[in-house]
Formats: structure tokens, sequence, C-alpha cells
């Protein structure tokens, strides 16, 4: 089993090296967490199974998690935001979302 | 507790060990789906089984898997349905059934004169067949004589955390014990291609795994979408190699001995990969549908029972062999705990360690391959896809072992 971040914080880390923290339970707006001695207040409501930003992460950065890469980052974002598509994107294959019959029609 | 060291199974005339006896009534066409499943529904009994195929056009693959689920282990007889003028092979599949040793009837709808005919001759002829799998003998079978498949449906961001990583302790585990497991979907592996490599037992076999890691990224590439949902994505999962990571948690730590074909049964015990990716260039569409046709190639390359991991929550079994569902996420499992076997999600609330999930997995296992009834067995589900695709067989590259079977 991982560790968790803080016991208690509802945040878990996966590996050492990773610089995204998962969400053991939902977390609402305004959670204070502690993300490795830091006090941050969640900026959004997190699910369970979702990533945290461990800390600041820029543009063009890696994401790791298990310790292993897992895409790149789209946008930038402060520690203790909500890490997934809208910043984070594959390094292989792009993800579909459930308007992507509609998106295709529309281009063809 | 320890496990007990044999259980119950039912001994084919073949020399395979099964741990259901399923009669199975085959469709082999569309056109026969109906009278097939009312033949089904008129048995009402929980052992005789709807399968099909609904394509009218002939496909070695569609034969070849059909043929092993008809001679699985778990299947004591066979009845196919034909509407007559289809492409499929029905002398031939009655043929190699008949070689196997197991009792085997075709129906011809156009020959038989039409629905009401059939469906008589039907209802008659799975009566008759429920009787001769009864005859079959029952032996003991050792843990070193299972099969077990695994595979995962509808992950979300703590399959990777909990569920899969329990497999992958059960999977170890049962290798330790002698037993054969497998693990598959060679789409959801891309990113995880060198680390797998590493762990082949031969340097060939390694290579031969990441061509086929190279492959499912073209093929899913060509096709546009990998195999992503967006069911992963609203449980927390971004990218697909995000998702890969956590499904390749499922199998363990063992050495990977083999690379094998749907349909191609692993020739020794140990771990195998099965590429599910069809081989050449892209036709006939995506390389399995839905998990069911997952599940199904499992069940053709020998897999006894499946362990079935899901974050979001999925609710299918399957015909021929139980299927053992493994939920992630404590959210999912509180609002559909009547459809899951195992709660790997108290892992995050602090419930339970990583062992201890492995450990119950295990010991369900050995039980449910004893006969206890696996939760998606006990709401009767009997899922069942076989489509369209296209392999080329194995190299000797990819089973370095041959022995044993």
């Amino acid at each position: 089993m991982p560790e968790p971040q803080q016991p208690g914080s509802g945040l878990i880390l996966l590996h050492s090296d990773d610089n995204v923290l998962i969400a053991a339970r939902m977390l609402a707006a305004g959670t204070a967490v502690s993300i490795d001695g830091m006090n941050v207040a969640l900026p959004t409501a997190i699910d369970v199974g979702h990533k945290v930003a461990r800390r600041a992460l820029k543009r063009g950065e890696k994401v790791s998690r298990y310790g292993a890469p897992i895409g790149t980052m789209s946008e930038p974002v402060a520690q203790g935001g909500h890490v997934h598509s809208h910043n984070l994107k594959s390094d292989y294959i792009p993800a579909h979302d459930r308007n992507a019959v509609h998106q295709s029609k529309e281009e063809g | 507790m320890n496990a007990p060291a044999t259980f119950s199974s039912y001994l084919r005339a073949d020399g395979r060990k099964g741990i259901r006896n399923v009669v199975l009534v085959a469709y082999l066409v569309e056109c026969a789906h109906h009278v097939a499943r009312q033949i089904v529904s008129k048995a009402d009994d929980p052992s005789i089984q709807l399968v099909g195929f609904a394509g009218c056009y002939p496909n070695p693959y569609a034969f070849r898997i059909m043929e092993q689920i008809a001679t699985h282990p778990n299947v004591g007889g066979i009845l196919f349905v034909s509407l007559g003028c289809e492409g499929f092979d029905r002398g031939g599949i009655a043929r190699l059934v008949e070689a196997s040793g197991r009792p085997v009837e075709t129906l011809v709808i156009q020959q038989e004169g039409g629905t009401r005919a059939t469906l008589d001759a039907g209802i008659a002829a799975v009566r008759r067949l429920r009787e001769q799998a009864d005859q079959v003998p029952k032996v003991q079978m050792a843990l070193s004589e299972l099969v077990v498949g695994t595979i995962c449906g509808g992950s979300d961001g703590t399959s990777g955390i909990t569920a899969n990583p329990a497999v992958g302790v059960c999977f170890d585990e049962l290798i330790a014990e002698g037993a054969t497991c497998i693990f598959e979907e060679t789409g959801e592996l891309i990113g995880c291609e060198q680390v797998m490599a590493d762990r082949a037992i031969t340097p060939e076999l390694g290579a031969r795994i990441e061509q086929a890691v190279v492959k499912a990224e073209r093929y899913y590439t060509t096709l546009g979408y990998g195999s992503f949902s967006p069911g992963n994505s609203d449980g927390g999962l971004t990218t697909q190699e995000e998702k890969s990571l956590g499904a390749y948690s499922k199998s363990g730590n063992s050495p990977i001995s083999g690379l094998i074909k749907p349909g191609e049964v692993p020739p020794a015990p140990g771990l195998y990969l099965m590429d599910v990716v069809p081989d050449g260039e892209v036709r006939f569409g995506f390389p399995n549908i839905s998990d069911n046709a997952e599940i199904v190639e499992l069940i053709a390359s020998g897999s006894h029972l499946v362990l079935f991991t899901t974050g979001r929550g999925s609710v299918v079994g399957s015909a021929v062999s139980p299927v053992i569902k493994i939920c992630a996420n404590p959210e999912t499992y509180d609002r559909l705990a009547g459809d899951m076997d195992v709660n790997a999600g108290r892992m995050l609330r602090g419930e339970a360690s990583l062992g201890e999930v492995g450990r119950e997995i295990f010991e369900l296992v050995t039980e449910v391959a004893g006969g206890r009834q696996s939760v998606s067995e006990q709401l009767g589900h009997q899922e069942f896809v076989l489509t369209y695709k296209h392999f080329e067989p194995s190299g000797p590259a990819c089973m370095p072992v041959r022995s044993g079977r």
C-alpha cells in the first residue's frame, strides 16, 4: 500500500519521485491539506482517484506517477491544483471524450 | 488459512480438466441467434449457455475462437444452430468438437423446417447433451492445472493503486503454486513495453513483446482512439500511458514466459501476455469492441476463470468461465456492492493491506475453482462477444517454453 502523504490528509504519494498525489477520497474545494510539510487549500474539489500537483508544475514538464512518466503538462498548475486533461496531455495517443463523435462529424 | 491443495473437476475425454460443466448453444450467424436464444431460454438452466458469431462471412479467427470455446475444459457438450446459407464451416467445427470427445449436435434451420421445428429439435438436443455431459467423470484437480486470466474494465485513478496490484499479488502466488496466468491488452500497455520486455525469460521474447506494443500503438493511432474511454477520464485517469501503468500492475512480478495470441493455449505453467491487437493492416475495426470480447479471448486461450478489476464499476460476467470482480474504488463499491466479489478499495480507507487483498483474491480463486459461484454467476451474467479479426500465428520466439500440455 502506498504511503499517505500526510496521515488523514486524503492524498497519497505512490512513488518518492512523483510530482502528483492521488486523492484517496473525495476532497471538497477549500479543504486544507499538508503537502510536503506545506499547508495548501485545494482550489477545486478533487474526486477519489484524481491527481493533485505536489508542487507547482510548468508547461512542458513531465508528470510522474508510480515513478514513471504519464504525459506532459500543456498548461501550468500551482501546488495543490487539479492535474487532469485540461492541463496534462499524453506523449502517446490523445484521449477522447463523449463529444468525439460530434467533433469528427463537424470536421468531416 | 491454507488454500486447499486440490478441488473437484470434470475430466474431459481429451484429458483437460474443467471447473464447470456447461452445455453451449452456439448460433453460427445472427440469422440463427433468435432460435438459439429461445432454446437456451426454454431450457431455463444456468448451465445451458448461449454463445455465437453474428457474421455471415467466414473468418479464420472467429472459427478458431469458436473451436477453442466449444472444446474448452469447462464445456461438456455443444449444439450448433445454423441458418444454412452462412459461411461458417459448421461441418468442420462439429468434427473438431467430436474429435475432442465431447457430444455435439448441429441443427440447420433451413433443413429442420423453420423456427418452431428447430426450437423443438433444439430443446430435445440440449436435454440429450446435458445428460451426456453429466456422465463426465469427476476427478481432483490441482492449482497447478488451473489457467487464470485477468482483465480490467472501467478503470479509474484507483485501479492501479488497489485492485490491479492486488491481482498481481494473487498472480505471483498462483504462479508460485505452478498455475498458469494470462494478462492482456497490449494497447493498454503502451508505455510499459521496456519494463515488460526486461521481464521476458529470453531476449528474443522481450523483443517480440516490444514489437507487439509498437503494433498496438500503430493500430490504435490509425483508428484515432486509444484504448481509453470517457469513463476512465471521469475517474481521474488522464492519459493512455497512465492507464497502462496501472493496468500493468495486474501482471505481478513473475517472469514473462510467453506471448500468446487469442486462442493459443499456454504450453506450460507461468505468466503469459496475450497480444489482442490484430496483425497486418487495420481492418474490421477496433481490436476488441468491449470488455467481453477480451474475456472471450482469455477463455479461448484456456482460462478456467477470469479476474476482472474495475474502478468505475462493471457488472458483466461471461459464458463458459466464471468471472470474479474486484472493485478498486471504495465509492464505487458502496454503490455496486451487489455486483462485486472483492472490495479492494478498502485499501484506500486504510482497512486492508495490499497483501491481505491479494490473499483474499487468491483464496476466492481456489473456492470458485472448487465450485463456489462468483457474484456475476449468481446474477446470471453470461455475456459473450465474438467479432471479426485477423491474426498470424505466433512465431517460436514468442513461446520459448514448449512442453506439458
